[in-house]
């Protein structure tokens, strides 16, 4: 695999990607489910872009359906220069083998019914990467990668706790050889005493393998162990972006300060803040009008602007952040 | 002055195909009027049983075993049954649970959930039974919109179910709140929310609490004292401040040095390794053993229970070490 | 499968069935070699309605034949009928559901529209009337007929399982990893499915044993003079009274195995609720 560090140009580009749900079935009404409604983002080789976002904030979404695992409704996915969403069956099934995924839930990750050796193998069959003498020695090697005992390999999924099955999971999506990442929250399911030793195994593999992730998470704190630049997103748009350290130390948009603040934090005895947001994350069948963060934005200059315009993300600092009020230097 | 809450050697035992597993194994704590103890562990370690064994709660086949001491307010809770048992569920103690989604009876409207309980506590009548739920209703947060009380569980959001269940929990007027993983089924920015309301309905209402969760960041500022559960045994407790300040076991320590911080120093993670034991599976002598970075000789015996400080025990045989 | 049979065994209640059903089936499969033929003449000479003795085991029904060996031929009729109307049902409901659960849509739609008409005709009276129509049907036509009314349960069961297969995390793993629809169904949907499949299976076999037996005592299944369980009650009906063994006898055979094919089902579908996803 190569690799060069600073490589000509982004791994991935995504521009304006739109991905609505709409009501089906015979009898179908309401309005359609606006997961993703608009985000544009690059991603560089061995980089980690973080995802951070509540419930309907389509993080989720945005992670499958930049794989293909959804239909996109519109806009554009590139990888490595060619255009992801118009590919055809075969060059795709030829692409996935470059773009992977590593889900949240151990559990739900591994057919039950499979060895963990042949979960691990199963992309190596798909994609006649070995020959069937090499697959045991191959599963081996992917299993001691990423900390897991190789002699399991005939074991099934119910008798592994839920780190190692996520381990599992990680050297499942690495068997194929990828150069891109999709973590869609791969630690929120663990324990907590479990989630820093998987944590230290991603930054491990980034590191030897030059991978590069789009790591989506809830959790600020993890997001700032990880990531080199994050961007946060609201009811499918993103509204801050930047490098991890700026956003978190000087956040310009107020959710993104609302995040930080509600954050539980075990360095401090005494509560830091009085900002509590009200209200519960905005429902992404029916976004408010204009600023889809205003009807709980507590900046105080909120206006009517906010109410009728929606802001466009606009360069401040070394980040974007979308919101008519964000000053330059808070 | 005795302690609200008493519980001493509580032991909770189940019988399995593979044997009888005791996942809850000689845990002692007290909790004072108006004191907030968290109870924190990670799965497995028993916490959450711990918490519905004081509501007698358990699954059919598990049984709290003999010795065991379960106390409020001087009365044996062991002892009670059928009625005496059933008002001590809800007045003196009452519990929130993690999931609010599951509950809440979805084919009732959520006012008359509350006042259900009202009258099962109270001799009220059915109007005086709903002003009481309208007014709780106001004072977990729900009060702006008119109408709420005839809302069905469906019609909320996460957050609104957990503050009726709140509401519920509150209808008999307990002395303690038990509140298990309150938070951790909601959003983050909705978190910081309830956590603010059980702030402000403990001092309110000069509530105890029990705050049972794995979340040592939810903790921090909330609770005046903390009790660490690990494999079925509290490895450590102190007051909140002293168990960040100068953490004693080695599982605290490990806890706290991989748990990513927002804020101070990025520092590289440093994780214990090992895994979390399943009840039944626990390593003889100090159960933490084969995971601690500071194991000696002597951790292949059961260590005792010691004082590092005011008001501050582990564990460990490390805290007996001049 | 091997799962399955290890989760079986394990089961106190699942041991028991499989070792009664493992004993009927070597009854029916290896005893009647050994015994004289129950079409044989009726020997009304050797005696008629004789209680269970040492020459007849369970004793002679009305005509002078040996109840036990009819019981055992008997057994054959009513396994055979039981088994093959069930592979037949389950193969043809399974799939469908997997077609309507996979592909969705407006092919789902048709296809349960379809399955919804066909479970309001109650099935009883749709086998009577086939039956009744053909008076002297051969056993092949029977199963036929049972089997191909009996799977619009078993399609609703495998469609529902799809669909909740279909959402997790495993399955858009496969289709992540570039797995086609082939490996999809066949490597991860149709193993998942089995589970529940396999427990509704054990339970219909238990159902089809009744039905037979039920239309044979109407005089409408399996004709005379070949033995099954339930014309053998339909025989001794006049003579319960008098010579209750004749009935006792093959209605024992039918408890007996419905009880053992049951304990089965209920054992693998206690399995099914704990060990999997």
């Amino acid at each position: 695999m190569t690799n060069s560090p600073a490589a000509a140009g982004p791994l991935l580009v995504v521009r304006d990607l739109v991905k609505h749900y709409l009501p089906h079935g015979l009898f179908a009404r309401g309005h359609p489910i606006r997961a993703v409604d608009g985000v544009s983002l690059e991603v560089a080789p061995g980089e980690t872009l973080a995802i951070v976002g509540e419930s309907g904030s389509g993080k989720s979404t945005l992670g499958r359906t930049i794989l293909r695992l959804e239909q996109a409704t519109s806009g554009s996915v590139q990888f490595e220069g060619l255009d992801v969403l118009a590919l055809d069956r075969r060059p795709l099934q030829a692409l996935r083998r470059k773009m992977q995924i590593v889900f949240q839930d151990p559990s739900g990750a591994l057919n039950p019914r499979m060895t963990v050796g042949a979960s691990i193998a199963e992309g190596m069959h798909i994609h006649g990467l070995a020959s069937s003498g090499d697959i045991p020695l191959r599963v081996a090697e992917l299993m001691e990668e990423v900390g897991l005992d190789p002699e399991a390999r005939d074991r099934y999924p119910r008798e592994f706790s839920g780190g190692q099955k996520q381990r599992v999971g990680i050297a499942r999506a690495l068997a194929v050889g990828p150069s891109f990442l999709v973590l869609d929250e791969p630690v929120s399911a663990l324990d907590v005493s479990v989630q820093a030793q998987v944590l230290n195994l991603l930054l491990d593999l980034q590191r030897r393998r030059g991978l590069a992730y789009l790591f989506i998470a809830h959790d600020l704190a993890v997001v700032r162990q990880v990531a080199h630049r994050v961007a946060v997103m609201y009811l499918g748009r993103i509204v801050e972006t930047g490098p991890t350290d700026e956003v978190l130390a000087t956040p310009r948009h107020p959710y993104t300060q609302a995040l930080i603040a509600a954050a539980p934090d075990p360095d401090t005895t005494a509560r830091p803040f009085k900002l509590t947001l009200p209200g519960e994350p905005g429902d992404p069948s029916r976004p408010p009008s204009g600023c889809r963060f205003h009807p709980r934005c507590p900046h105080p200059a909120k206006d009517d602007r906010c109410r009728r315009e929606e802001p466009a993300l606009r360069p401040i600092g070394h980040g974007l952040t979308a919101c008519h009020h964000a000053a330059p230097n808070p | 002055m005795s302690p609200l809450l008493e519980v001493a050697n509580l032991r909770v035992s189940f019988p399995l195909a593979r044997g009888v597993v005791t996942p809850v194994d000689g845990v002692s704590f007290g909790i004072e009027r108006g004191e907030a103890l968290a109870l924190v562990g990670e799965s497995g370690s028993g916490k959450t049983l711990t918490g519905l064994s004081l509501l007698r709660l358990l699954p059919p086949s598990g049984r709290i075993e003999p010795g065991s001491v379960l106390r409020i307010g001087g009365t044996d809770l062991l002892a009670l049954d059928g009625e005496a048992l059933r008002q001590a569920r809800g007045r003196r103690i009452g519990m929130v649970f993690q999931d609010p989604m599951t509950s809440l009876n979805p084919v009732l409207t959520v006012g008359s959930q509350i006042a259900e309980t009202i009258r099962a506590h109270f001799p009220l009548s059915a109007r005086e039974a709903r002003a009481r739920a309208e007014a709780l209703l106001v004072e977990v947060g729900l009060g702006d919109t008119r109408g709420r009380y005839g809302n069905y569980p469906h019609q909320l959001s996460g957050g609104m179910r957990q503050r009726v269940m709140l509401a519920i929990a509150l209808a008999a007027e307990p002395e303690l709140l038990i509140a298990d993983e309150p938070t951790s089924a909601l959003d983050v920015t909705v978190q910081a929310q309830i956590l603010e309301l059980l702030d402000r309905l403990r001092t309110s209402r000069a509530m105890s609490m029990l705050l049972i969760t794995h979340d040592l960041g939810v903790v921090a500022g909330r609770t005046d004292r903390v009790a660490v559960m690990y494999a079925g045994r509290i490895v450590e407790e102190a007051s909140t401040a002293a168990l960040f300040a100068s953490p004693g076991h080695p599982y605290t320590r490990g806890l706290l040095a991989s748990i990513p911080r927002l804020r101070g120093p990025r520092q590289p993670l440093r994780a214990i390794p090992g895994n979390v034991p399943v009840p039944g599976q626990w390593p003889t002598g100090c159960r933490f053993r084969p995971r601690c970075d500071r194991v000696m000789p002597r951790c292949d015996t059961e260590p005792p229970v010691v004082p590092t400080a005011e008001g501050h025990t582990m564990r460990c045989w490390l805290g007996e070490t001049p | 499968m091997t799962l399955e049979w290890r989760g079986l065994w394990a089961d106190r209640g699942g041991r028991l069935g499989l070792l009664l059903l493992a004993l009927l089936l070597a009854g029916a499969l290896l005893l009647p070699p050994l015994l004289p033929d129950p079409r044989a003449m009726p020997d009304l000479a050797g005696g008629t309605l004789l209680p269970p003795g040492t020459r007849h085991l369970l004793g002679t029904d009305h005509l002078g034949r040996d109840i036990l060996a009819r019981l055992i031929f008997g057994a054959r009729v009513s396994l055979g009928v039981a088994i093959g109307a069930v592979t037949l049902s389950i193969t043809l409901g399974a799939l469908v559901g997997l077609v309507a659960g996979y592909l969705g849509g407006a092919v789902d739609a048709l296809l349960m529209r379809l399955v919804d008409a066909a479970l309001a005709i109650p099935r009883l009276f749709l086998l009577l009337l086939i039956v009744a129509i053909m008076p002297r049907i051969p056993l092949w036509v029977l199963i036929l007929t049972i089997g191909t009314t009996g799977w619009f349960g078993t399609s609703r069961l495998v469609r529902a399982e799809v669909l909740r297969l279909s959402t997790m995390d495993f399955v858009r793993g496969a289709e992540a990893l570039g797995a086609g629809h082939r490996v999809v169904l066949f490597r991860h949907l149709l193993p998942n499915v089995i589970g529940p499949l396999a427990a509704a299976t054990t339970l219909a076999v238990g159902d089809v044993i009744l039905l037979e037996a039920g239309l044979s005592f109407l005089g409408l299944g399996v004709q005379p003079p070949t033995p099954s369980w339930g014309s053998m009650i339909f025989d001794a009906k006049s003579y319960l009274i008098t010579a209750p063994w004749t009935g006792i006898a093959p209605g024992l055979a039918i408890l007996l195995t419905v009880l053992a094919v049951n304990l089965i089902g209920e054992a693998l579908t206690s399995m099914n609720q704990v060990g999997s996803v």
